[in-house]
């Protein structure tokens, strides 16, 4: 369940954001999630209106937008899409894939007001 | 409802729409902006990660994540590696429970020193917390850090604390598809211990099978095989400290 702890960085940064943006209220959330990460947003979503709640982002919207898996084939040399970490290469079976996108979680903009 | 921001004006607009408009307001909202952030949720506790690791390099401090389902002896392999080198190194213990002291207890009856982070409801320790730990315990210069973090194989792999290395521990009472099961654990750490050894004979844990599938994720992790309670291969192990120290 650290994705409670990652909605409570969610909540720094935007109260951060408050005072150098100037802003009172948060009507939006937009995070980008990777697909290789260990973020599970079933979770994200239970927890964004509960660690929210009394804050400046009570009753946000929450959008989630996921990044895709990908990764360079050490055997072929070539990006590939990979669903989870230890996926072997699609095109050549190469089990040693080194991953290029899709371990990281951001904040990717908010609606304020 | 306003999809966007929850407003209660009626969206009119597509999703289609919406997105060539870059998410901007479409209606009368006073004031409401887009803010640009595109921040990483885990830079902070990296920033702070590096801080510590910083730290650890300018006082020749070698420091171990030690993490493991629990009841996999992460406490026990400390106390035991406690005894084996204390009279050569400095080895101070930053426990990480949700609750309890139980575990600093139990290393600081070898001796040696320890803190107990309480992580409450987080599941595991993060960087912030081991940097404040690393003040109040006034480390040794030359010596080693042992941090045992909250029993767990999913949460702690994505908290950096600042580590030479994460230690994976895996007993043979588990499952040896573990390494499958808990990917990302297995991904980030760089050693893995197979403890209780001894206790093959009667349990069905592949020894072999295990190690293939934790190379299979991970092909550069090294594996170690021990019985902390039997001190089988207990040396092996030591031995790697020990390289790692002087």
């Amino acid at each position: 369940m650290h994705e409670i702890s990652l909605l409570e960085n969610v909540l720094e940064i935007l109260l951060e954001y408050a005072e150098s943006q100037d802003f009172t209220q948060v009507k939006k959330v937009c995070l980008e999630v990777g697909q290789l990460s260990s973020i599970e947003t079933d979770a994200l979503r239970f927890g964004f209106d509960v660690v929210m709640k009394n804050t400046l982002a009570e009753n946000a919207e929450l959008e989630i937008i996921i990044a895709e898996g990908l990764g360079i084939c050490q055997q072929c040399k070539k990006m590939v899409n990979i669903q989870a970490l230890h996926d072997p290469c699609p095109l050549c079976g190469h089990a040693d894939v080194k991953v290029a996108q899709g371990m990281d979680m951001k904040i990717k903009d908010l609606i304020v007001i | 409802m306003c999809a966007i921001c929850g407003c209660g004006q009626p969206d009119k607009t597509t999703t289609e729409q919406r997105h060539m408009q870059g998410h901007q307001h479409v209606h009368n909202h006073e004031n409401a902006r887009l803010v640009q952030v595109e921040k990483d949720l885990l830079a902070k506790n990296n920033a702070y990660a590096g801080k510590n690791r910083r730290y650890f390099q300018q006082h020749h401090i070698f420091a171990l994540n030690f993490v493991s389902s629990p009841g996999a002896g992460k406490t026990a392999l400390l106390v035991a590696t406690i005894n084996v080198l204390k009279k050569q190194f400095k080895i101070a213990v930053i426990e990480g429970d949700q609750q309890t002291e139980h575990d600093a207890k139990k290393i600081r009856a070898t001796g040696a020193t320890a803190l107990q982070i309480n992580t409450g409801k987080a599941c595991h320790l993060d960087a912030h917390a081991v940097g404040h730990a690393i003040i109040d315990m006034k480390l040794s210069d030359n010596s080693l850090l042992a941090i045992e973090n909250v029993g767990n194989l999913v949460c702690p792999s994505a908290f950096d604390l600042g580590e030479a290395h994460k230690v994976v521990l895996l007993s043979v009472t588990e499952g040896d598809d573990k390494p499958l099961k808990y990917p990302d654990m297995f991904v980030a750490a760089d050693l893995m211990l197979i403890n209780k050894i001894d206790l093959l004979p009667y349990v069905d844990f592949d020894v072999s099978r295990c190690i293939d599938y934790a190379r299979q994720i991970n092909p550069d992790i090294r594996v170690m095989q021990l019985s902390v309670t039997k001190a089988d291969n207990f040396q092996e192990w030591t031995d790697w400290l020990q390289s790692n120290l002087i």
